[in-house]
């Protein structure tokens, strides 16, 4: 469905890619989990079509992304962006309905955004201005813009892939679910799903397969048992974790902070402070 | 829309019937059918009909053009004159009209008229141009660049005409005054005819970007995900609002504030989606545009001073209210 191989990117002389070989299959939902500068966004920017390969292709459903036109590309893949912002006024119906594709027509294009819509929660806010929503209700209205681009693209026969980048980071754990369980909703449906994601355990009880990305490279490559190992997460993040064997072979990560010694330095602070010595 | 319509062909009406001689609605008809006398259709076609048209491709220019380029560039306050399309225009006008007589000595002088609009034509094309290759040298057109190149390009343009100004004999300097404060009966026929069909040539191709402008909205890169070629949309749409505000500026000086004011306007009425938003900018600016002209040339007849004084008079305050109207509303920023 979706292959990179050999894939590099280049930021002035900094390699943010380096020969990356990754699959995504249709009906997969593939979380990518790393430190910061890792590569992540660079790795979804090259499998979207957004950024300039210094070497390697990408193939979606068979065609090589470079060379399709931003409108073909729309056609076969949508992507909900970092943080998606809004710079006027759209109701939340004109918002969900920007990545319409051309080609669909006027009743399908406003039977397939109201569906979209009620999915979400949100036909009832239809006609609110999106900046009046709060800031969860905005990121849902975004995403509902995108869920409706992609239906479009797979009404049109197309439709193979989903990109969200960190789609979790600024929403309470409710909606974190919520949007992952619409990433779900769309894999078990066929569709290719790629998902950047910080929260490891997030990442351990929706994806199919976990990707680590370490300084531009995959560190590793599979199932939430493979990837999550205490050993694997302390040598790429550089502290020191627990994996506990959580329900469906999806582990569950723990961060040490080594909390019982900084609440003992904390402890005693405040013992010296209210003695005044 | 429709009252907006209704107000377009009111004040066009008005702006026809209306001056230092009033010709009755009644006259204008027969004039439109050949049997009104030789001084009404004398009026009406060499001093008010040229002044209508010059006032509609204005207003129209100036509007579309200003919310485009706000649509492009996701900036409220982004207009023809922001990004130096309007400066450019202004000192490739004030070369010819302090330096004609030295620059162009041997232009002969049937076409001495057009050399005036067609300097000021250029000077915007060669700003816009200018400015998209500089911004693009990166490789993508920034935003931030765009606009204090726009900047840097209006200082420049700033000091040429501040030191043609210095260097202008008396009646030069009245001549530049007079164009510098924006005018629209200084067109002859042949400008005028030029003017409306570079116009409307230019409007209906922008009102086909009612789409990419709204995909803006959400981001560059977004618009991108979402199917937009974001560099050649805005190329396209920066090369026809750098023709279309080139050439009214040539046509009839650089005025202000309808390329500011009346997407604004029809955004508070109409929205926020350029479906509507663009063609009611259009009737907007061109009803600024005509009530402007109107009012300038009633207050003080038969004296017809320069319309630029107007908008500015009337479109600073009225923004003004609109914008403290509309924020309590929470209708404009997000």
């Amino acid at each position: 469905m979706l292959e990179a191989s050999g894939v590099s990117v280049r930021y002035g002389n900094r390699l943010a890619l380096d020969n990356v070989n990754l699959t995504v299959r249709g009906g997969e939902l593939v979380v990518v989990c790393g430190p910061n500068g890792a590569g992540k966004s660079t790795l979804l920017a090259a499998l979207t079509g957004d950024a300039r390969l210094v070497a390697g292709d990408v193939q979606l459903a068979g065609h090589s992304l470079s060379g399709q036109s931003p409108a073909d590309l729309a056609l076969g893949r949508a992507v909900l962006e970092q943080s998606p912002n809004l710079s006027v006024a759209f109701t939340v119906a004109e918002l969900a309905s920007l990545g319409l594709p051309q080609e669909i027509s006027p009743a399908d294009a406003a039977a397939l955004t109201q569906d979209v819509l009620t999915r979400l929660d949100l036909h009832a806010f239809r006609h609110r201005p999106v900046p009046e929503l709060s800031g969860g209700e905005r990121h849902r209205v975004h995403l509902a813009r995108v869920l409706v681009q992609l239906e479009a693209g797979r009404r049109l026969g197309r439709g193979h892939a989903l990109f969200l980048d960190e789609p979790t980071a600024s929403l309470d754990i409710a909606h974190q679910v919520t949007v992952m369980r619409q990433a779900l909703h769309f894999a078990r449906r066929g569709v290719g799903v790629f998902v950047v994601l910080h929260d490891l355990n997030l990442a351990s009880a929706f994806a199919d397969r976990i990707v680590l990305l370490s300084a531009g490279l995959i560190a590793a490559d599979g199932s939430p048992s493979d990837v999550l190992t205490a050993a694997q997460l302390g040598q790429i993040y550089g502290i020191s974790f627990t994996a506990e064997p959580g329900p469906m072979n999806r582990p569950r990560v723990i961060p040490d902070y080594h909390l019982r010694q900084e609440v003992a330095d904390i402890a005693w602070r405040n013992e010296r402070l209210s003695t005044g010595r | 829309m429709a009252l907006l319509a209704l107000a377009t062909v009111t004040t066009i009406l008005a702006e026809l019937v209306l001056g230092p001689v009033a010709v009755p609605l009644g006259d204008v008809f027969s004039a439109v059918v050949g049997q009104a006398d030789q001084a009404t259709t004398a009026i009406l076609v060499q001093i008010r009909l040229p002044r209508v048209l010059t006032g509609i491709a204005v207003g129209a220019a100036l509007a579309l053009g200003g919310a485009a380029m706000q649509g492009v560039l996701r900036n409220p306050l982004a207009d023809p004159g922001l990004i130096g399309i309007t400066g450019g225009a202004s000192l490739g006008a004030v070369l010819v009209l302090v330096l004609g007589d030295v620059l162009f000595s041997g232009v002969p002088d049937v076409l001495r008229p057009y050399l005036l609009p067609l300097a000021a034509f250029l000077g915007a094309v060669f700003v816009t141009a200018f400015i998209f290759t500089l911004a693009r040298r990166g490789g993508t057109l920034s935003v931030a660049t765009l606009i204090l190149a726009g900047v840097a390009v209006n200082a420049v343009a700033g000091a040429f005409i501040g030191a043609m100004t210095f260097i202008s004999d008396d009646e030069q300097l009245r001549s530049l005054t007079f164009w510098s404060m924006g005018a629209l009966g200084g067109a002859n026929w042949t400008l005028v005819i030029i003017c409306c069909a570079v116009v409307t040539l230019t409007s209906i191709l922008m009102l086909r970007y009612a789409r990419d402008l709204d995909l803006f909205q959400i981001g560059e890169r977004a618009a991108f995900h979402a199917g937009l070629d974001v560099e050649r949309a805005k190329l396209r749409l920066g090369l026809l609002t750098a023709l279309s505000v080139g050439t009214v500026t040539a046509a009839a000086g650089p005025i202000g504030f309808i390329g500011l004011v009346a997407p604004h306007m029809a955004r508070l009425i109409l929205g926020p989606a350029h479906r509507l938003l663009l063609p009611g900018s259009a009737l907007i600016g061109v009803v600024m545009v005509m009530s402007a002209d109107l009012a300038i040339r009633l207050s003080v007849p038969p004296a017809e001073p320069p319309i630029g004084i107007a908008t500015s008079l009337i479109g600073g305050p009225f923004f003004l209210w609109l914008l403290l109207t509309g924020l309590k509303r929470g209708r404009i920023g997000a």
